[in-house]
């Protein structure tokens, strides 16, 4: 284990990250709850405990959990499972504290090929957009990657950051161009674009369900890979890592996670960029216990905050990605002015 | 000693003649994009005009049309690139530009606000947007002031409230109708369509102050890359350098996202574009201006002329012409410390 801020015994030390972890999973089962409850039709427990195992088509309280707060309760689960862990994983191949999950194109690619679905094939619905969302992504992030393997030293932290910037610039463009000319396709991309969880169906939960359960257990494996290169390529590689094989899988993990997330829920910013930051400042410096936090605090995180966004805008709803943002970022800037610098 | 000196002057040779280079570029695309456009001016009209020897019609084609919105195209770009190359160095990652840090983002929220919810256009959004951003940055900075500005807190503080601004302008587009999101989606995109005299007199003004302050600091900034301590030895005065740094930084991108609104990717892909061209490890502060400004001017021609009657606006193409070119440099530099 890598030095700590505070050195501890490594028994204390565990015993006291174990601790913290029952609790983190503690908050998450009670905000999955709260998701099942909070709505514009409030229902006490035991009513949604009765929905869950007797669904009947007549009765109302039925149709709401399991046709509506379920899905999009698991889709939120899941895609805070994947952001916080892709986040994770972006920062520590990168070596770049900015690096964000939708910096490999993931994001950019998967927009534009929802646009594309859109305006040419005439799709509308929220388990529609996922394959295009996911062969765009997927599509991006090769063209970001190869570009960055290009040359003798292979694909550099920096030059994956930049080449991932160029790429996702360029698609933006892209998106914009077709976006001018089709009003249409504005009209439903400006809702995609926004990130929500409301009218997905269990279609989008077993769509993504699999390539996140995969994306995880890859990502959850790298830990020990991410502290190697965290010390630098040389030390790592003296430490008998192959630094290509460990670049090409966390960039199939990243691509698995984040592509899936933003298939189900729109490109939700931010979520993957702060929930590492936020699991570092708890747990110090080893990725492995990193890659745990983020992937509980982010799933905490996101479906808190779409909860908070059916209760603000009572009837109404705000849009998941807008609360993450208003929520998430005063935390975060408070996070960052309490303790001093930060580094990676 | 003297092999420090030999490439010491090997490397501002280079450096000049990179910006000689990108100096007679920015010259030829300006005088191409004159003699562009529906008038169907010549070459020799147009320099006569220039001169003061034009009639009526090619001086208001001219003087009141296309060079308004050149010189704004050549200083937008020019103010966009110098301050993402200020942040580049500042924070010392490649990855930090005004779009990052919250500038462009608060800038984009002031201005879906002002178009969507107040209705303004004109010179009244720009002077909008401007006071906008200030506040804006003023937030970040007092929010990333403790004792002391560290360059990571502020991007920091900055990706906190751009994530804020951001949700504010989804929130505004989703709630706005479909005819005023598209006219701010083209704002947000950034467009040199709306460029007037009196506007760009106003971005003038603020280029002549802050582009040769940025540029005068391009000694502190190679310094405070080396870290803090030996810049501190080096005689450097750390804080005081970067917080002006980080100021004018902000000022440059604030004016120009004031005029033309927030043009992504040229802050970001001018310094590095200009740092390869130079071969330095240092900020390259006047090529980085230079390519900027025949960034923007290229783009803003292909925009208006590329697709026959139809008016883009320049940020659609900014990105589509500066990403490929930054993804060759990135594949054919392959020294350390070049290619990153």
């Amino acid at each position: 284990m890598p030095a700590q801020r505070a050195p501890l015994p490594s028994g204390v030390r565990r015993r006291r990250l174990v601790l913290g972890l029952v609790g983190c999973l503690l908050a998450l089962a009670a905000v999955l709850v709260l998701s099942l409850m909070v709505g514009a039709n409030a229902l006490p427990p035991s009513d949604v405990w009765h929905a869950l195992w007797h669904y009947s088509p007549d009765d109302q309280a039925s149709l709401i959990v399991v046709n509506s707060r379920l899905p999009r309760t698991l889709v939120g689960l899941l895609a805070g499972v994947a952001l916080g862990l892709a986040g994770t994983v972006m920062q520590g191949l990168t070596r770049n504290p900015l690096a964000d999950p939708g910096l490999l194109g993931v994001n950019a690619g998967a927009s534009l090929a929802v646009v594309l679905g859109i305006a040419v094939f005439g799709v509308t619905s929220a388990a529609g957009y996922v394959p295009f969302a996911f062969v765009g992504a997927a599509l991006a992030s090769v063209a970001v990657y190869s570009v960055a393997s290009l040359g003798r030293e292979g694909a550099t932290p920096v030059k994956l950051a930049l080449a991932g910037a160029a790429v996702s610039a360029a698609l933006g463009s892209l998106v914009t161009a077709v976006l001018l000319t089709d009003a249409q396709a504005l009209d439903q991309l400006r809702f995609w674009e926004v990130g929500a969880l409301a009218g997905r169906d269990m279609d989008v939960v077993r769509q993504v369900a699999v390539p996140i359960a995969v994306g995880a257990v890859v990502a959850l494996a790298l830990g020990r890979a991410l502290n190697g290169l965290a010390l630098g390529e040389d030390v790592a590689r003296a430490l008998g890592q192959r630094i290509g094989l460990v670049r090409v899988v966390a960039a199939v993990a990243i691509v698995l996670l984040c592509g899936s997330a933003t298939a189900a829920a729109g490109p939700i910013a931010f979520v993957g960029l702060i929930v590492p930051h936020a699991a570092r400042r708890v747990v110090g410096t080893d990725y492995r216990w990193i890659l745990v936090f983020s992937a509980v605090f982010a799933p905490t995180l996101l479906v808190a905050c779409d909860v908070i966004g059916r209760v603000v805008a009572y009837p109404g709803e705000l849009q998941v990605g807008i609360v993450t943002a208003v929520v998430g970022a005063p935390l975060f800037i408070a996070l960052v002015r309490r303790r001093g610098g930060v580094s990676l | 000693m003297s092999r420090v000196r030999a490439t010491r002057v090997a490397r501002r040779a280079r450096s000049v003649r990179v910006a000689v280079v990108l100096a007679v570029l920015l010259v030829l695309a300006c005088a191409t994009s004159l003699c562009l456009g529906d008038a169907g001016l010549s070459p020799a009209d147009v320099a006569r005009t220039l001169v003061g020897q034009g009639d009526a019609l090619t001086d208001f084609v001219v003087f009141d049309l296309s060079l308004p919105r050149l010189l704004t195209a050549v200083l937008v770009g020019a103010c966009l690139a110098l301050s993402g190359a200020i942040f580049q160095s500042v924070v010392r990652n490649p990855l930090a530009s005004p779009d990052i840090v919250g500038i462009t983002a608060s800038a984009s929220a002031a201005g879906v606000i002002g178009i969507v919810l107040l209705g303004l256009s004109g010179l009244v959004l720009s002077g909008f947007v401007l006071a906008g951003t200030v506040c804006a940055a003023v937030v970040i900075y007092l929010l990333a002031w403790r004792s002391g500005l560290s360059g990571y807190r502020f991007v920091l503080v900055g990706i906190g409230v751009a994530a804020i601004a951001s949700a504010v302008v989804s929130y505004v587009l989703t709630r706005s109708s479909l005819t005023d999101s598209r006219d701010a989606l083209v704002w947000l995109t950034g467009s040199l369509n709306g460029a007037t005299s009196e506007k760009l007199a106003v971005l003038a003004l603020g280029a002549a102050v802050l582009v040769p302050l940025a540029l005068a600091q391009a000694g502190a900034l190679e310094q405070l890359e080396l870290g803090d301590d030996t810049a501190a030895a080096l005689g450097t005065r750390v804080e005081r350098g970067r917080a002006l740094a980080v100021l004018t930084g902000v000022a440059l991108a604030a004016i120009a996202v004031a005029a033309a609104g927030p043009i992504v990717f040229v802050a970001l892909c001018c310094g590095q574009i200009a740092r390869r061209l130079v071969r330095s490890g240092a900020p390259a502060l006047v090529a980085s201006a230079l390519v900027g400004a025949l960034l923007l001017v290229v783009a803003d021609d292909l925009a208006q002329y590329a697709v026959p009657g139809t008016d883009y606006p320049v940020g659609v193409v900014t990105g589509i012409v500066g990403a490929p070119y930054l993804l060759w440099l990135l594949t054919r530099t392959n020294r350390a410390g070049q290619g990153g």
